[in-house]
């Protein structure tokens, strides 16, 4: 593993720790107070921060720094939630959010909302919430004396004058052996707590650590060693006396002690105190022990268990192990110097104590490569087909009707479906991701339109195939801005209608045999139809004395070029209507709808199909073709008679469908299959359902079936081929082109009737 | 012998850059996501030493470190704490609780190794 691909994973972590973080704001938005899940967003924070660090993302880890800051007051109690601060903190978790997509993909964002959001944060983290128009900070008095060397024109420059010229002399007296230049000298003492060496510090490796800086001349006091009936196998007796000789300065002696310095007593002095090591301690003459040279080869052995307990192994450990452990546990409250903070922590220990027991196991997971996933469905696929195969070779080869090998046959078939769901499974994944980034979509919108908006999703669970989620976020974007523009009112306006000011956006997920449903419902003032009726009829959609129910009213709005904003607004509009929202849900093999009550709100409600691998097909033949027609664009069926076909130009005709007339549409021809136009009579008519929800009847020459088949995409070999979407294996093992029916229909325009003569025909 | 390093991280990238410095500057190491796997991990792998996070869910770097401190097998084993930023509160708190030094992110490979094995026999 390399650092890019840590870094992919870092990126990989962001995105997770992002939407942690957004669903946690969220929650506590809406009331959560469990003190976890603000240290959970806080770590979100904290983990992109540490993460962003090590990869040297300096702009990422500032933001992070005081979004981190503002959230610690959070979780201290320092800083009490309200809406205005959760407000800045989504606002930061987007901001934050497109920092990390900056980082990743190169490119800035714009510096002003970073630090409008840093002033803010800040503002709240120091307890002083800024008011609306915050008050830049006063200038910095200019420095009222200028520097001396700038005015002074004499020609006079100060000399830097010291007395260390004396003070080495003096030194120099008495230390006689500091000869060796550069080098300098540093005794320490240094005296160790117990405390030291229940953190797992060890005197033995600090002293070696400072022989590396240079020559160590050591002594170690063993006066203070008690007889060994009082001796604590876990107390600190020993002190040091150690001379340092070395070409480094004392700041590089004191780093070494800089894990223990609170847990022993550390004197560093420039220069050598020759006394201390040669004069015995003052008790020397009276103690069994005297002081000894410390033997530097000692510090090479491996210790097994702290120096001190090992001088002292004759001590019954056992016996005195109770205190020890007393000791150790009351360490940690020994320092009373923070009393709140410590509550604090005592009360976040016992409440983790708790939260450990009611945590559940995290459901296990790995991450898998999304190729080999597709690898794996691949092969799947190709095992479906070869099993159909075996199974038709087997029928026609008529093996004697053998049980066994149909019973073998018939388990190898359900074995097959089920690898083949099970497959389908592991890409399957929650919609929670898509509808979480709905949120930010929301509140962008509502801020840009000054409308008060509540999201509230439901079966963000709902598990549907990951190209499916992926294709799912522009439309759902696109509907959630329509939804917020044009369908909410404004707070006034529904204050005024006796409403709640604040409108409730639902967005939903579920599955409905075999099929993802999505809808997204508003409680706001519903399709204004005589609005959109008198803008179809100024756009020519239809005539101006066509006589439409209210569901094809409100159908209206997919036709392409409607759009019944005044002037198109940044925020729906951006040059695409709800067509195009429409086409790119057909694309995914889906269907969208509405229904609208006036003064209640529109539901939008799109069906999906579970998975783009496998569809649901009519299996057809043209012009001695096989052909597989989605299922999902096809209404109904019919055989033609003569009575309802007729013709509508040279090369055109149009059949009649009870009271309306189709555009027919000849597949064959249509895909050069023949040059002539067949004769309806002779075939069947599939009605079909085009973008912008014109209808067309395909006509075909017979119908062979409807199976499920695996789509193989073409594009890899042939490119893009006009009018066919992929193709499949049937059983036979015969290759059958999957029709685009779109593309079928768009060709045929422009030699057919367009869809608006058809409303128009109908009304 | 190889020397062991239990790291108890939560957070993907660290664990990830912990394992390949350790990695290459000869360490066995061995991994944990939060305490609570940590104390796991701790029981089964034995290491010679421990580096830990301190923001972490389920049990928090704190109480990892008070936990490793109440085992008898293991309240003598170096612990180092990796902060963010050499936050002076945290630090004392990571003392208070038994921590036997610490590295503050992001860190340096070459420091990580210099405070392992400054801790290490």
């Amino acid at each position: 593993m390399d650092m890019n691909e840590i870094k992919d994973i870092f990126f990989q972590e962001c995105e997770e720790q992002l939407a942690e973080l957004e669903s946690g704001l969220l929650r506590i938005n809406d009331g959560d107070t469990d003190p976890e899940t603000v240290n959970a967003v806080f770590r979100a924070v904290h983990s992109i921060k540490g993460g962003a660090g090590a990869f040297g993302l300096d702009d990422l880890v500032a933001f992070a720094h005081v979004f981190e800051t503002t959230l610690d007051c959070v979780r201290s109690n320092k800083l009490q939630t309200s809406s205005e601060l959760l407000k800045v903190m989504l606002k930061s978790a987007d901001v934050l959010a497109d920092l990390t997509a900056a980082s990743r993909d190169g490119g800035s964002i714009d510096k002003s909302r970073t630090s409008v959001l840093v002033k803010e944060l800040d503002a709240f983290a120091k307890g002083t919430p800024l008011p609306a128009s915050a008050p830049e900070p006063v200038k910095q008095e200019a420095p009222a004396e200028p520097a001396p060397q700038a005015t002074d024109d004499s020609g006079f420059q100060p000399v830097p004058f010291s007395f260390d010229g004396f003070e080495d002399e003096a030194e120099a007296a008495e230390l006689p052996d500091e000869a060796i230049a550069g080098r300098s000298v540093f005794t320490v003492r240094f005296k160790p707590r117990s405390d030291l060496y229940a953190k797992g510090n060890e005197a033995v490796l600090l002293l070696r650590d400072l022989a590396r800086l240079g020559d160590l001349q050591v002594r170690c006091d063993i006066d203070t060693l008690p007889p060994i009936d009082q001796l604590d196998p876990e107390g600190a007796y020993f002190s040091w006396l150690i001379r340092v000789e070395t070409d480094k300065d004392e700041e590089a002696v004191r780093h070494v002690f800089e894990f223990a310095e609170w847990d022993c007593l550390i004197e560093i002095t420039p220069g050598s105190d020759d006394e201390a090591f040669s004069a015995p301690t003052a008790a020397g003459e009276d103690q069994p022990m005297a002081p000894v040279p410390f033997d530097l080869s000692m510090l090479e052995e491996e210790p097994v268990v702290p120096a001190e307990t090992a001088a002292a192994v004759v001590v019954p450990i056992a016996a005195a192990r109770p205190a020890a452990v007393a000791a150790v546990e009351e360490a940690p409250l020994a320092p009373p110097s923070l009393p709140r903070a410590e509550k604090a922590l005592a009360a976040e220990a016992e409440k983790k104590e708790s939260a450990v027991a009611a945590v559940p196991a995290a459901p296990q997971t790995i991450r898998v490569d999304l190729d080999r996933v597709d690898r794996l469905i691949n092969l799947v696929g190709e095992l479906v087909i070869n099993q159909a195969m075996l199974a038709q070779s087997v029928v026609e080869n008529e093996t004697g009707g053998s049980s066994a090998i149909n019973l073998g046959l018939e388990e190898l078939q359900q074995l097959t479906r089920e690898i083949q769901d099970s497959v389908m499974a592991i890409r399957a994944q929650p919609v929670k991701p898509v509808f979480q980034r709905m949120g930010r979509i929301v509140r962008e919108i509502a801020d840009m339109t000054g409308k008060n908006v509540r999201l509230v999703t439901e079966g963000e669970n709902t598990e549907v195939d990951k190209t499916v989620i992926d294709k799912l976020a522009e439309p759902l974007t696109h509907m959630i801005r329509n939804a917020v523009d044009h369908g909410l009112e404004t707070p006034e306006k529904r204050a005024a209608l006796g409403k709640n000011p604040e409108g409730i956006l639902r967005l939903t997920a579920k599955h409905r045999s075999g099929r993802i449903v999505i809808e997204i419902a508003d409680d706001g003032a519903g399709i204004n139809r005589e609005r959109v009726r008198s803008k179809a009829i100024e756009n020519g959609l239809i005539a101006a004395d066509s006589n439409l129910s209210d569901e094809e009213i409100d159908n209206l709005i997919f036709h392409p070029g409607f759009s019944t904003a005044e002037k198109l607004s940044d925020i729906s509009g951006r040059g695409v209507g709800m067509d195009v929202v429409k086409r790119s849900i057909q694309q995914l093999g889906g269907r969208i709808s509405i229904t609208s009550k006036p003064g209640k709100g529109s539901i939008f409600t799109m069906s999906l199909p579970l998975t783009l691998a496998v569809l649901d097909g009519m299996v057809v033949t043209v012009a001695n073709q096989t052909l597989v027609v989605p299922l999902t664009a096809i209404v109904e069926t019919l055989q033609p008679e003569k009575q309802d076909i007729h013709a509508f130009g040279p090369t055109q005709r149009l059949i009649a469908i009870r009271d309306t007339f189709c555009p027919l549409v000849d597949v064959g021809h249509i895909l050069n299959f023949r040059p002539d136009l067949a004769n309806p009579i002779d075939g069947v008519a599939l009605l079909v359902e085009s973008e912008g929800g014109g209808q067309r009847a395909l006509m075909v020459d017979a119908i062979q079936g409807q199976r499920q088949v695996v789509i193989k995409s073409l594009e890899a070999n042939y490119t893009n081929v006009p009018g066919i979407a992929a193709a499949t294996i049937l059983g036979d093992g015969r290759v059958a082109l999957i029709l685009d029916v779109d593309a079928v229909v768009t060709a045929s325009r422009g030699h057919a009737l367009s869809s608006e003569m058809t409303l128009s025909a109908t009304g | 012998m190889k020397k062991k390093v239990l790291t108890v991280d939560d957070s993907r990238t660290i664990r990830n850059m912990l394992l390949v410095t350790l990695t290459n500057a000869g360490f066995d190491t061995v991994q944990a996501e939060d305490g609570i796997e940590g104390l796991e991990v701790l029981e089964e792998s034995n290491p010679d030493v421990i580096v830990t996070d301190i923001n972490m869910p389920r049990l928090d770097g704190f109480g990892f470190i008070e936990g490793v401190r109440q085992n008898d097998r293991f309240r003598a084993i170096p612990i180092l704490v990796l902060t963010t930023e050499s936050d002076a509160e945290k630090k004392n708190r990571a003392r208070e609780a038994g921590a036997t030094g610490w590295i503050v992110k992001p860190f340096d490979p070459s420091k990580l190794i210099a405070a392992i094995e400054r801790v290490t026999a």
